[in-house]
């Protein structure tokens, strides 16, 4: 049962496909053919949660977010 | 919460058309047909009455109305309604039609909507703007001092992304008429950072009737799940288009020929999803039984393709416009659908390249619900049914056969693709 | 010999260090917008090293304006670091080093509060590096006589050259994007040539 409600989503808009997240998180992000993240929308495992609140700071256009459902 | 029953105006409206009079009414005429505005005299009283209505939204979401008037309602502060006309569908006429000939019915349902959630400013919203006969319905109504809330009129840019709830508040606020990411939603901060309550107008026609009739009346056309009735526009295959207000669960065939001049059904409009015959001949107009084909109702757009047109080069065209009415602000809808529309321009020729269909299938697969708005998740339904249900015909495209024999385009779409910023103000 | 002039020197060398972080900073910060990659390194190593050379570029200067106000040779107050011509001693060039410090500080400020505030106030915020950094670079001439000269000089001209060049580019970049209402347009253009050429190529947002 996963400590925290959180799920990473990318606000599209924002996202210039700097391509950081996927880098920091792999096991949750991947880059499609254009750069751009895919993110998994499910809640973060606790064990990932600090690499992802990572993930989120240090995304250059600030397009990543961790949010509750 | 009693609501108002006028008995005998409620037996004759109980049947069908409900919402579109033999010719346009003025004021004095609306209201001896309807009877007079039904205020409640208190915010909120009018929502239950919807909510047991099970009124669904009309401008292709179908969202619950009664929940988006609660949350509405409950906030605090400025509130805003707006009447959405925008009809940026190309192949949909309800609401020019319903704005033409019974204005009297969405304007009563703006003010009861602006009653219900306690708003205090009201928009009307609306492909051609303030014509002079809109201009005329508010006066007759504001020397009768009908209207609890001054309504303002303003046009719709000719975008297919114009009439998106985010993308209409961020047009009113005075930019460019772009959807904007949410959360959060513009029910919770729309206009100006307001709760803003946008309806399309057959909805708001909808619920001036309930508010007079009672939810019973209106859950006496339609299904349970999907109770009332709603506008359609329908293409014949003879290429004549008329808008028909039909219950929601009647059969398709009784709106739609199945005959072998048809070789497939289009439901849904362009967000929709193509239907193959005789297979869909039987099915109803209702979502629970459009969902298990990949369709669903939308804003009511119905056309019968002629079976001497190509299913794929309609397609084609059509996610052509789609794709250059993208707003161009997320990577994968910017990237992707000018290659689907591409790929399906080959899909649609003599002799397509191999990998052609297989990049189509990953691109769809590559933007679906990753934009901000759902124009690419509607597209990509669209595209999805089309390689399904003219997969015989992608067959003999690959040997180099068609068997259409008419070129001439089918389904309508606007001349002129958006170039600059300006076209989007 | 006095403690003045260990001081003095402590002064003009984290001086100089510090106008080598900043054009490191500023040029870093051009290549995070331009997505550049460093040679070797992942690409959060450019939006890291930029962030963290920005806090590390502060501390410098924080101990270039203690160190010169701790130097008895000269009087200059310790509020001289943030307010322009506080000093009575080289009062205008020192005035540019406050002017310019106080642009680091609202950039560094905004930054690290950017998820609670407006979008595009950050951004003209952020854009003052390109002043912050010309008046930093007046400032160290204008005020030491050791970068007028040898080889000190050539060092403060070649991080001139530096940023100039960056900055060029990353115009050249901003003529050249294509308009948001005209990037369809740019994609359907792009895929009709390199279908051809099965080249992958991609359209930014």
């Amino acid at each position: 049962m996963p400590e925290t409600l959180d799920s990473l989503k990318v606000n599209p808009i924002d996202c210039t496909g700097h391509g950081v997240c996927a880098e920091l998180l792999p096991e949750l992000i991947w880059l499609d053919e254009w750069g751009y993240p895919v993110v998994d929308p499910r809640p973060v495992p606790p064990q990932l949660d600090r690499e992802a609140r990572r993930a989120v700071a240090a995304c250059p256009a600030l397009a990543l977010k961790l949010m509750r459902r | 919460m009693t609501t108002t029953v006028n008995e005998p105006a409620a037996r004759q409206a109980a049947a069908l058309p409900r919402l579109l009079p033999a010719a346009p009414e003025d004021l004095r005429r609306h209201l001896a047909r309807y009877g007079p505005m039904p205020y409640r005299g208190q915010a909120g009283l009018l929502i239950g009455d919807i909510e047991t209505s099970g009124l669904a939204g009309r401008g292709g979401a179908a969202f619950p109305v009664y929940r988006k008037l609660a949350i509405v309602a409950r906030a605090r502060g400025r509130k805003v309604v707006v009447a959405n006309g925008a009809e940026s569908e190309p192949a949909s006429r309800k609401d020019e039609l319903l704005l033409r000939a019974a204005p009297n019915l969405v304007l009563d349902g703006l003010q009861l909507a602006a009653e219900a959630t306690g708003a205090t400013e009201a928009h009307l919203y609306t492909h051609y703007g303030p014509t002079p006969q809109l201009l005329r319905a508010l006066a007759e109504r504001a020397a009768a001092g009908l209207d609890m809330v001054d309504v303002t009129i303003t046009q719709a840019p000719p975008r297919f992304l114009a009439g998106q709830e985010s993308a209409l508040v961020n047009h009113l606020g005075g930019g460019p008429a772009l959807p904007t990411f949410q959360p959060p939603r513009v029910t919770e901060r729309g206009l100006r950072g307001a709760p803003t309550l946008v309806q399309n107008v057959e909805t708001l026609a909808h619920i001036a009737l309930i508010a007079r009739y009672g939810p019973r009346w209106f859950r006496a056309a339609g299904t349970s799940a999907e109770p009332g009735s709603m506008l359609t526009t329908v293409y014949s295959p003879d290429g004549k288009c008329r808008v028909i207000e039909t219950e929601i669960g009647a059969p398709l065939n009784t709106l739609l020929s199945s005959g072998p001049e048809t070789r497939a059904w289009l439901v849904g409009g362009y967000h929709g999803a193509w239907l193959p015959l005789p297979k869909a001949a039987a099915l109803t107009l209702d979502n629970g039984t459009l969902k298990k084909y990949g369709a669903a109702a939308g804003a009511g757009v119905l056309a019968a393709l002629p079976s001497d047109r190509c299913g794929l080069t309609e397609t084609a065209r059509i996610v052509s416009y789609l794709a250059a009415e993208s707003a161009g602000q997320c990577g994968p809808c910017l990237n992707g659908l000018p290659r689907i529309a591409a790929g399906l321009a080959e899909l649609a020729g003599p002799r397509p390249r191999r990998q052609v269909r297989a990049d189509v299938e990953r691109w769809a697969g590559l933007v679906e619900g990753r934009g901000a708005c759902h124009h690419p998740d509607g597209t990509v339904r669209f595209v999805r049914s089309a390689l399904t249900v003219f997969a015989p015909e992608l067959s003999r495209h690959e040997k180099g056969q068609c068997s259409a024999t008419n070129r001439r385009p089918f389904l309508p779409l606007p001349d002129g693709i958006p170039t600059s910023e300006d076209d989007w103000i | 010999m006095s403690g003045s002039t260990a001081f003095w020197y402590a002064s003009r060398a984290t001086g100089i260090v510090a106008l080598l972080l900043l054009t490191a900073v500023l040029v870093l910060g051009i290549l995070v917008n331009r997505q550049g990659r460093l040679p070797g390194l992942p690409r959060f190593a450019v939006t890291s090293l930029h962030r963290n050379l920005s806090l590390l570029s502060v501390a410098f200067i924080a101990v270039h304006v203690l160190t010169a106000v701790l130097d008895t040779y000269v009087s200059i107050p310790v509020t001289a670091g943030v307010i322009p011509f506080a000093s009575g001693y080289e009062r205008f060039w020192l005035g540019l080093g406050a002017i310019s410090f106080d642009l680091m500080i609202a950039m560094i400020v905004t930054s690290l509060l950017r998820g609670r505030m407006n979008r595009v106030l950050w951004r003209a915020i952020h854009l003052l590096a390109y002043l912050s950094w010309p008046v930093a670079f007046a400032h160290s001439i204008g005020s030491s006589k050791d970068l007028q000269h040898g080889w000190l000089l050539y060092l403060a001209v070649a991080c001139a050259v530096v940023v100039v060049a960056a900055t060029a580019w990353r115009l050249a970049h901003a003529a050249r994007q294509v308009p948001r209402a005209a990037r369809v347009a740019a994609v359907f253009a792009q895929h009709t040539t390199d279908s051809r050429r099965s080249r992958r190529t991609r359209e930014t947002v």
